[in-house]
């Protein structure tokens, strides 16, 4: 048992998979859903889900500022897939229909991380895929996509882990890091084991 | 299917969980439901409570429909085949449809066999009343399963039976010595496997919803509570009086599904639910189709 306190957003999507492995690791996990779920943490993971569901509900919780204040202000942050999409300074296709302009998606939510990014950016379901390629500083790692984002751009800070075809897959920005892909449904805990690292310091 | 891929089709499902699915029959009220913040939305030409209206054959949708309600949203998109109807299933994958439902909702195409799911590379969700209908499911294809309910009567109570009885079924499993599996397996009229695999994870191998009757913010955290993953709305939201307000507070109440008090604000000044029927009252049991 190690002696970590970790968060996991938990508005939506595949926060338990993320919980498992942390606690098989040995940290512990809370849930969050209310700013009261914030306090004393030593890292804090964004899951996969529906980032359009999750940035609501952020609102709606009373979530968004505070947890952005966490961020920014150095918490160890994890985001997978739809937590990248959360982290991202921009969202270069917020909305699936560019000609809709009422009541645009935002263009970003937390803003806490500067990249921008592109959502489901590989298409549909069918387009889903798994790959192995090297991670700097991790090594090779399964990586799976599933109606993935990934990151078009980057502010000169951001230290770039990962690219698959070209494209950039993991990002790490001071205490942030991002990941398109979804390390807790993988077998292999490397990630997560470097992320818990990062917050016992 | 290869192996990989039906991880990945699990795997979307489970980005789904904790969140709400609901039925939408126009690109507007898809984006409606994708403002009010559900995780996908299931395409289909008459919700359930219209097709029981109408009576008829109810089939697939038109796939312009579906297509523009594709272009509508930037969340998954599901859409309704008749059980069997392999064929409707190949023209959804042909759109490039997210996720297939080869739902009882729709009058049944074959009244022997289901899809074949593992002939495919798009994901299926099906319904079941009970572990045995589940396990089947699983083991031709499904990457996800939803309680049957009885959809389009406003009336949550065959989905809490189905989710009670597929709880209790996986807790007698679980409790089971290993040598009584191969008895169970039988019984259950699923693969050996299977019953193997909810003996020793105490779960389903896929991710598992609510569906059929949720009409209440109330009714969907109930569901939660019993153990689903997450909770399809049909009819409940567009049949009702004000629908966006009532399916954000539905998706609220599946992400707070045990704070009774934020629950209560929820329900507060909804309109209109919609007018719930009685299975009594009710000719066609969709429930019973596709055992």
């Amino acid at each position: 048992m190690r002696n970590i306190k970790i968060g996991v957003l938990a508005l939506q999507g595949a926060f338990i998979e993320h919980e498992h492995m942390l606690t098989d690791l040995g940290a512990v996990c809370t849930e969050i859903r209310q700013p009261s779920d914030l306090t004393g943490l030593d890292g804090i993971v964004l899951p996969g889900g529906e980032s359009t569901v999750q940035g609501q509900l952020l609102h709606k919780s009373g979530l968004f500022t505070p947890l952005r204040k966490l961020i920014s202000d150095g918490l160890p942050t994890l985001g997978t897939c739809a937590g990248l999409i959360l982290m991202a300074q921009e969202i270069s296709n917020p909305v699936a229909d560019r000609t809709i302009q009422e009541k645009a998606a935002p263009t970003a939510h937390l803003g806490t991380l500067p990249v921008t990014v592109r959502r489901n950016a590989y298409g549909r379901q069918l387009s889903s895929f798994v790959t192995e390629q090297p991670i700097a500083g991790i090594g090779n790692y399964p990586m799976i996509f599933i109606r993935a984002p990934y990151i078009e751009r980057t502010d000169v800070n951001v230290e770039i882990l990962a690219k698959v075809d070209g494209n950039i897959v993991a990002v790490k920005y001071k205490n942030q890091i991002g990941l398109s892909f979804h390390p807790e449904l993988s077998e292999n805990s490397n990630i997560h084991e470097w992320f818990l690292s990062q917050c016992e310091k | 299917m290869e192996q990989t891929q039906y991880e990945l089709n699990k795997g979307l499902a489970q980005m789904l969980k904790g969140g709400v699915i609901m039925d939408v029959t126009t690109p507007e009220q898809a984006k409606i439901a994708e403002e009010a913040g559900a995780c996908a939305v299931m395409a289909l030409e008459r919700i359930p409570a219209d097709i029981r209206a109408a009576g008829g054959v109810s089939r697939m949708s038109d796939p312009k429909m579906i297509k523009g309600i594709q272009n509508a949203v930037s969340i998954p998109v599901m859409a309704k085949c008749r059980i069997g109807h392999f064929v409707e299933a190949q023209i959804l994958q042909a759109i490039e449809i997210d996720y297939i439902d080869e739902s009882e909702v729709l009058s049944p195409a074959d009244d022997v066999y289901h899809i074949d799911k593992t002939a495919f590379k798009v994901p299926f969700v099906c319904g079941a009343r009970d572990l045995s209908e589940a396990l089947r499911r699983i083991n031709e294809g499904a990457a996800m399963i939803r309680t049957k309910g009885e959809p389009g009567t406003g009336d949550v109570v065959q989905a809490v039976r189905h989710m009670r009885k597929m709880n209790a079924q996986i807790r007698q499993l679980g409790s089971m010595k290993k040598d009584e599996l191969f008895e169970a397996a039988k019984q259950l009229q699923v693969p050996y496997e299977l019953a193997l695999y909810v003996h020793e994870n105490g779960k389903l191998p896929v991710v598992n919803f609510a569906a059929g009757g949720v009409a209440t913010p109330a009714d969907a955290a109930l569901m939660m509570q019993l153990g689903a993953e997450g909770v399809f709305v049909g009819s409940g939201i567009f049949k009702s009086g004000n629908p966006a307000k009532r399916a954000a507070a539905i998706v609220q109440a599946v992400t707070n599904y045990t704070d009774a008090a934020l629950i209560a604000s929820l329900s507060e000044d909804l309109g209109e639910a919609m007018v719930g029927i009685n299975p009594e009252e009710i000719k066609l049991i969709m429930e019973e189709r596709g055992q």
